[in-house]
């Protein structure tokens, strides 16, 4: 295992350190002493690493992550996996706003409670988030999962395309266009793969699903109040 | 009504007149805003309203042909390890691939390689097509992050971090269900079909603080090595410009209300954001004081058609320009050739600007595979190629006239205005005065 302190090195030293190990893996096991909330720490990682992260991150830690795994042993800060693509992000405690915004693919674990527009513009990942989630989650969700263990704030889905929403607390207030929906057989089982892989312990029975009532895919003048 | 149907005594109204009598009957019978493509129609202070003062005998002319005049500029000198350089000051802007067709984008990317210069991607991803015709592809990083991941982003010669553009400052993107093909939703992780329209805001930051962090995630994830440019369209351009600098961009792009657009509505299009004329001597100005003038690069655009105007933007301040709607021109759009196809879909050639319609005679905004083959990728690479040559001989034919062997050192001193709208705007005198309306009397 190869050790990073940030008070010693720089996080461009670090990122560099991780982004040479894309051609050829020589050290797959790396810890990060003192993020110290910096921002932009193991960012576009193209490797299938362990990046343990002893600290609270500032933004976008493990923006645009492909096949790297990252366990973050603190809070994190705004856009955490950003546009991830693959692998996985782990928060121990909690995410700020648009966690996993826009990312395409991967699995990002909040334990704590993620802050508003967590999965904003998702396009395929998959989010467990075990407390509560911010005002305006999922907006504009494109597709993957977002799970929701605890509440979810106002307007969840809102403007929503094919994203799947699972929530077992209370929804403060649907977005546009997010309707609840019948949970059927193969959802449950898209959970408990889910929380099997994120290795949260919940029954999917009490969950409820929501997605989009496709009602504003296409310009209708009689929906204009919706806009 | 043709005018010659009008008799004495008939009087049509300034105020309502037959386009506006038109829209409305228009938007009664569809209860849905009027959308379409290419910019901003109505007339506003522009380049032609600019002269040049060519030397006589307080200035020494260039010899044409003999004495060189350099076009070659490079883009991103202020962090990046490997700034671009480009031949000619004229670059392609950022259109997408889904507003156009992929032998479109071949096309300017054959163009805009065969003169050494750059051309740009879109709302929609990079293309197989355009990255590999394309010798210089800056990458738009956009609200939607459509197709947008890390691969494409480490092939890209530059990014281009993307708050607005000129057709519609404060506007999303928008891309009817028509043109949503099978590739085009799988670039995008659509639904087929949908009516697509993109967010205004970038989703993971707010204002210029974030931007600069998320700039230098751009740059740690590129390890530094790219150029990063911000682009806005024009309004509040002297504030927005010194943010962008403050933010950290190594080019800013300012794109006046004459930028075009695929699909916006008529009314953003119309009314929304600045001339290109205005907004030149803003962005100058805020470079200058902050002393990053020439330092962190400017590219200029919104209806920038010849030569000409490329030198006036150049005597303003800028390093560079971008071309979006006149290369589509050179590509074939609005050709006469194609009228009597325009006059199947009720257009006209000189008048079609319904891009979002994907029924592009042209085969250049369309996704229809039959449309599609209509534009040859190598015919009209040759053409953009012809076309941006001819551009920087005209510049370099006006930069030597008033003595200069370098398009950039082409200076305000240059110009003069023919009307008090442009002079107060370019900020160049009247002509045959010293009177600059707003700084002498």
């Amino acid at each position: 295992m190869r050790t990073i302190d940030i008070t010693s090195q720089s996080v461009r030293d670090l990122n560099q350190a991780l982004h040479d190990q894309a051609p050829e893996c020589t050290e797959r096991e790396w810890k990060v002493l003192n993020p110290a909330g910096k921002h932009n720490i193991a960012c576009g990682l193209d490797q299938n690493l362990s990046v343990d992260i002893m600290g609270h991150t500032g933004y976008f830690c493990g923006g645009m992550n492909k096949k790297a795994h990252l366990v973050i042993h603190g809070n994190a800060g705004q856009g955490v996996g950003e546009n991830m693509m693959s692998g996985s992000i782990r928060v121990k405690g909690d995410a700020s706003q648009a966690a996993g915004a826009t990312a395409h693919g991967g699995l990002l674990v909040i334990e704590g409670n993620a802050g508003a527009r967590c999965g904003i513009s998702m396009k395929g990942v998959d989010i467990v988030v075990k407390g509560n989630v911010g005002h305006m989650s999922c907006f504009m969700g494109q597709a993957g999962h977002l799970v929701v263990c605890g509440d979810a704030g106002d307007a969840l889905g809102d403007s929503l395309y094919e994203v799947q929403i699972f929530v077992k607390g209370n929804v403060k207030s649907l977005g546009a266009d997010c309707i609840e929906k019948e949970m059927r057989a193969e959802h449950l089982q898209t959970l408990k793969e889910l929380f099997n892989r994120s290795g949260i312990d919940e029954e999917p029975e009490a969950f409820k699903r929501y997605g989009s009532a496709r009602n504003l895919y296409n310009f209708k003048v009689d929906n204009a109040s919706a806009y | 009504m043709t005018d010659i149907n009008i008799k004495p005594g008939m009087r049509e109204s300034a105020t309502f007149d037959r386009n506006t009598i038109a829209e409305i009957q228009r938007a009664a019978e569809t209860g849905i805003y009027d959308i379409r493509g290419f910019g901003a129609k109505r007339k506003v202070p522009h380049f032609d309203d600019l002269l040049f003062l060519g030397a006589s005998m307080s200035r020494y002319p260039l010899e044409g042909y003999r004495e060189k005049c350099n076009t070659s500029v490079t883009l991103g000198t202020r962090f990046a390890k490997k700034p671009i350089v480009i031949e000619t000051p004229v670059t392609i802007a950022g259109m997408s691939f889904g507003a156009l067709s992929a032998n479109a984008k071949e096309a300017l990317g054959r163009g805009a390689s065969a003169v050494g210069t750059s051309t740009t991607t879109g709302d929609g991803g990079m293309t197989p097509e355009e990255r590999g015709q394309s010798s210089k592809l800056v990458y738009q990083y956009l609200p939607s992050r459509y197709g947008m991941n890390p691969d494409d982003l480490r092939k890209a010669d530059a990014i281009e971090v993307v708050l607005g553009q000129g057709a519609k400052p404060g506007g999303g993107g928008m891309l009817l269900g028509q043109k949503i093909t099978d590739r085009v939703a799988m670039m995008r992780t659509l639904p087929k079909g949908v009516d697509q329209r993109s967010a205004c805001r970038h989703p993971d930051w707010t204002g210029p603080d974030d931007l600069a962090i998320k700039i230098q995630e751009l740059r740690e994830i590129t390890d530094w090595l790219v150029p990063i440019y911000i682009k806005v369209g024009a309004t509040r351009t002297y504030y927005d410009v010194k943010l962008a600098v403050k933010a950290g961009a190594d080019v800013i792009v300012v794109d006046g209300m004459q930028g075009g657009t695929a699909a916006t509505q008529d009314v953003f299009i119309e009314h929304v954001g600045i001339p290109t004329l205005a907004a030149i001597p803003q962005a100058v100005q805020a470079l200058q004081e902050m002393g990053m003038h020439r330092k962190v690069q400017l590219i200029v655009s919104g209806g920038i058609r010849n030569g000409a105007d490329v030198a006036k933007c150049m005597a303003l301040g800028a390093d560079a320009v971008a071309i979006g709607t006149a290369a589509l021109i050179a590509l074939g759009c609005n050709h006469p050739k194609w009228q009597s196809e325009y006059e199947k879909i009720g257009s006209a050639a000189g008048f079609y600007d319904d891009y979002h319609e994907g029924k592009d005679p042209a085969g250049i905004s369309t996704q229809d595979p039959d449309l599609m083959q209509r534009l040859d990728p190598i015919e009209g690479g040759r053409r953009i190629a012809n076309y941006l040559r001819v551009l920087t001989l005209e510049a370099q034919t006006l930069a030597r006239a008033c003595g200069k062997n370098d398009l950039r050192h082409l200076e305000p001193e240059d110009l003069v205005a023919l009307t008090v709208e442009a002079a107060a705007m370019a900020r160049v005198p009247l002509a045959g005065t010293q009177w600059i309306p707003g700084q002498s009397f």
